[in-house]
């Protein structure tokens, strides 16, 4: 949704980007270390998904079926908080080329 | 848990066709304050000599007596930032500090007014260290002058009761949307301990109603958005600043009509944004904020009795600044003295230098002095006030020795109220 703005009497009162800014910028671009889940070592904890500070973490599918977590890495800056707190050591962090 | 004094007297009640009045401390009106006014998000950090306000509150909330989120944090900081998610959420939020609290506050009190959040908060003005203290003294709030909060300044007990519900009532308008600052003198407010009606719940709702704000000022899962954007030089940072500078203009007259509105339901008001007390007549009136008005209006009924013609303003609201009120005041009065209870170093007291500032377009421009006194709760008693318009009547004579003067300084022993010249 875009609404445009001609004149100061068009702005809203308060500074706002309108829906979300989750899958319109590509701040992947920003990662120097990029997280792996290793799905072999990965329990569905979802302890990674409740750690990550911005929502890249998917662990539904379409259907909403529970299934091993997916990193968005659209989105995904690389703060590697996930891999900190995975209990199962699931998560590496490898360094972007 | 023992039973406080204070909670002893509170039970000795009487009840008006307005409210229920009991003893008690500003800190408690304060509480009873947000509770009348309903209050649903309290986010607090204890600090003297504030924490009874809180600690007041807390009993509301255990007791079921007030409906209300009561969040305990970590720091004035935290309780600041719950306080502004709250809020864009479209919840009436409360919260009281102090001195050091309020300091920590500072980043985040421009958010609150950045994002148009009518947070309400009562600051009980206290001294900054080193060295020390926690008396009284206004350099605490001074210090947010430019943080986009509307700013009062109490005289009495009921009047912090009465304004956060006023408060309210003008923050939260539509073309308003602001936050405000509510001060209290530390002790000679927070501590000292007198009557106060408490206003009856349905007088206050109808004085009063609820807080809501348009849907898309607040918080809704159901339609994300990301609040406080970024904006660049060439697109609207400026124009959202004027827009608050506007709501700030809009809310005198707002301020003004509050409490009147107030005053016929109540039968009480403060003045509005400035309190005259007997201006009518007078050649020299002096200007303050806060509980130094109550000591002013002692020495004026003294020195009426001996024939001079003085009076008091007492500024409400430092923000919005009474420019108007004050060059209307000037075209009837001879000389102005200002007393701050605060400094800015390198300069003069604060409030002087505001009252000169809106005096220099004015079209009468009385002579001017600035009154350094009662810092770090130092009392100031009816007889230094009497020197101070004493003072005055030399400079209304044309016998100006200094611009401003430091006059309750403690020179050495056998000095205890020396006079320096800061300018």
């Amino acid at each position: 949704m875009k609404i445009e703005i001609k004149s100061m009497k068009d702005l809203p009162m308060l500074p706002k980007t309108l829906e979300t800014t989750i899958g319109v910028y590509n701040t992947g671009a920003w990662r120097s270390a990029k997280p792996i889940l290793h799905e072999d070592k990965c329990n569905k904890c979802y302890i990674c998904w409740k750690f990550c500070p911005e929502p890249c973490i998917r662990i539904k599918d379409d259907k909403g079926n529970e299934i091993t977590p997916k990193i968005d890495y659209f989105y995904c800056k690389g703060c590697g908080i996930c891999a900190n707190e995975c209990p199962k050591k699931a998560i590496e962090m490898v360094m972007e080329a | 848990m023992s039973t406080t004094s204070i909670e002893k007297t509170e039970k000795h009640t009487t009840t008006t066709k307005t409210g229920v009045k009991k003893v008690m401390h500003g800190n408690y009106a304060a509480s009873y304050g947000a509770k009348v006014a309903r209050a649903e998000v309290i986010a607090a950090y204890p600090i003297t000599p504030q924490s009874q306000v809180v600690e007041k509150i807390a009993e509301f909330t255990s007791s079921g007596e007030m409906k209300a989120q009561y969040i305990k944090v970590e720091s004035e900081q935290s309780a600041m930032a719950a306080l502004i998610t709250a809020s864009q959420t479209g919840a009436r939020t409360f919260t009281a500090t102090s001195a050091h609290g309020l300091t920590l506050m500072h980043e985040l009190l421009m958010w609150a007014s950045g994002a148009r959040l009518p947070i309400v908060m009562v600051n009980v003005n206290r001294a900054m260290a080193p060295p020390w203290s926690v008396w009284a003294e206004h350099t605490d709030s001074i210090a947010q002058r430019d943080t986009g909060w509307m700013q009062f300044y109490c005289e009495t007990s009921q009047e912090i009761l009465d304004t956060i519900i006023q408060c309210y009532k003008v923050c939260e308008q539509e073309d308003i949307m602001l936050p405000a600052l509510i001060n209290e003198d530390a002790f000679y407010l927070s501590h000292t301990v007198e009557p106060v009606e408490v206003p009856h719940q349905e007088l206050v709702d109808k004085y009063l109603p609820p807080f809501n704000p348009k849907p898309e000022l607040t918080l809704n899962p159901d339609h994300p958005a990301v609040f406080g954007s970024l904006s660049k030089p060439d697109e609207w940072y400026p124009e959202f600043r004027w827009m608050i500078h506007e709501a700030m203009e809009r809310a005198k007259k707002r301020i003004k009509d509050a409490d009147s509105e107030f005053g016929k339901i109540f039968g009480r008001s403060y003045g509005g944004l400035l309190d005259l007390y007997k201006c009518d007549d007078a050649e020299v009136v002096l200007m303050c904020a806060g509980t130094l008005a109550s000591t002013t209006r002692e020495a004026i009924d003294e020195l009426r009795n001996e024939g001079k013609k003085v009076g008091l303003a007492r500024i409400r609201t430092f923000r919005p600044f009474p420019v108007e009120d004050i060059r209307a005041l000037a075209e009837k009065v001879q000389a102005i003295g200002v007393m701050d209870r605060c400094f800015t170093f390198g300069y003069e007291g604060p409030f002087f230098t505001e009252v000169k500032g809106a005096l220099y377009h004015a079209n009468n421009k009385p002579k001017l002095k600035g009154y350094i006194t009662g810092m770090g709760g130092r009392d100031v008693d009816v007889q230094l006030v009497k020197k101070i318009f004493a003072d005055m009547y030399k400079v209304k004579d044309g016998k100006q020795d200094a611009e401003t003067v430091w006059v309750d300084l403690k020179a050495d022993v056998n000095n205890m109220n020396a006079w320096l010249k800061v300018r």
